[in-house]
């Protein structure tokens, strides 16, 4: 039988990643609180995890292993499998323009969940890499000394923090996009929880 | 697959007419998506994972762990960026737990730094006999666990000297620190050794003002937000 659409090993990866996601951000709120980098953009008690700033940083430095280890995972997956490859390339840029054209026309088509438009290449292919950034600046905002090099590469620790805050902002802005699509078309929900249609063979993805 | 659960001898069909309107709402679908929001609620309201101790274990573990990792990525070789004494920051930025209205000044006459622990010469130490100490100046960012930094300018004996004077046992574990404002804190033995620690007593060259640590202060640059005012290292 044909592999489905999205194998276990990828709903599994998707959603301990959801999960790391959610505490990394909320907790990262938590720590952006102490000190904040957009005058007067507070996040609010209940969005933040941890009661402060300490147990926000237990939180994050704990995430930061799941999402760390999970994300790593997934790119040996996709590297070896070759699903990144087969499904989130080659990303061309008249289709990008085409599809971004249909879809402020309201024509938006998911019939077929096995294939993913330009737009969905782009912004899948975009917040993997700006999550793995979020691995490397983080990393260098917890030692900023012992990496001294690479923060000053970046432009210093300001710069760093900022490009990090930067970071989870993308990755805020694509999950909002994200889970609205998923409830738009919830077949593509259910899709990753219960691994879809098995796409006929030929061209297989894994 | 016939249910176990279906009578051997089926009703009178004509019972579902009658009840046509009430069988349309019996939908098994309904009860699982119920069962839903009904455990999405229980997630919302019976756990709290800011006071759970079970959660508050598992994190200071994982804490613990990342020590490990810190401590494996530590270079005590590799040095703090240094900065232009034109760049300091003058008066420093104060930090405590506590309002710069309510320090409480710390009197040199009265101020000694007593020695406890793996030290071989415990004798307490006075401001006099500190300055005697030959100097370290270090002009490095101050960076808070907070998010801010600053560019700053300590002087005073490197930590690894005075352990080295007083006979402390370098292979101790850590170095525990007690302040005169009652804010306790320990560091581990590689970054006390680091050549970037210093028993600050003077900042931008002047002794270190009342509200910024007179008569001490710890300065590490390898770590983020450590401000310390006044030791006493006892080892450990």
């Amino acid at each position: 039988m044909a592999p489905r659409l999205h194998p276990w090993p990828v709903r599994l990866m998707h959603w301990i990643n959801a999960i790391a996601m959610v505490v990394m951000i909320m907790s990262g709120w938590g720590i952006y609180d102490d000190y904040v980098i957009v005058p007067g953009l507070h996040f609010s008690e209940t969005f933040r995890l941890g009661t402060w700033a300490a147990p926000s940083l237990l939180w994050h430095f704990a995430g930061m292993w799941l999402l760390a280890v999970n994300g790593l995972c997934y790119m040996i997956y996709g590297l070896v499998t070759g699903r990144l490859r087969k499904r989130m390339l080659p990303i061309r840029v008249g289709e990008l323009v085409q599809t971004v054209c249909d879809t402020l026309h309201l024509k938006i088509g998911h019939e077929d969940l096995t294939v993913y438009n330009a737009v969905q290449k782009f912004l899948y292919v975009m917040v993997i890499l700006v999550g793995a950034l979020q691995v490397v600046t983080g990393l260098l905002v917890w030692k900023p000394i012992q990496f001294s090099a690479a923060v000053a590469v970046l432009g210093g620790f300001q710069a760093v923090r900022l490009e990090h805050f930067i970071g989870m902002s993308v990755i805020v802005g694509f999950l909002v996009v994200h889970v609205a699509l998923s409830i738009l078309v919830p077949q593509s929900l259910w899709a990753m929880l219960t691994g879809g249609p098995r796409p006929p063979t030929g061209e297989k993805p894994s | 697959m016939k249910s176990p659960f279906r009578p051997a001898t089926l009703p009178d069909p004509a019972i579902l007419d009658n009840h046509r309107r009430l069988i349309r709402l019996l939908e098994r679908r309904r009860v699982l998506r119920g069962g839903l929001s009904l455990g999405a609620l229980a997630l919302l309201t019976g756990c709290d994972v800011n006071s759970d101790a079970a959660v508050d274990k598992a994190l200071r573990y994982v804490s613990s762990f990342n020590d490990r990792v810190q401590a494996a990525l530590f270079d005590p070789a590799h040095l703090a960026p240094t900065y232009p004494p034109s760049m300091i920051l003058k008066p420093p930025k104060f930090n405590a737990y506590y309002d710069i209205t309510r320090v409480k000044p710390v009197s040199a006459q009265n101020w000694t730094l007593e020695l406890a622990g793996l030290i071989a010469d415990k004798r307490p130490w006075t401001v006099e006999r500190l300055a005697t100490l030959p100097e370290t100046e270090m002009v490095i960012k101050h960076i808070c666990v907070e998010g801010w930094d600053y560019i700053g300018g300590w002087s005073g004996p490197t930590l690894r000297s005075f352990l080295e004077r007083v006979g402390a046992d370098l292979r101790a574990k850590y170095v525990a620190f007690k302040t005169a404002d009652d804010y306790p804190s320990s560091i581990d033995m590689a970054t006390a050794l680091h050549p970037q620690t210093l028993l600050a007593t003077k900042y931008a060259g002047a002794p270190l003002a009342d509200p910024f640590g007179f008569p001490l202060r710890l300065r590490m640059s390898t770590k983020l937000g450590y401000r310390t005012r006044s030791g006493s290292p006892p080892l450990k």
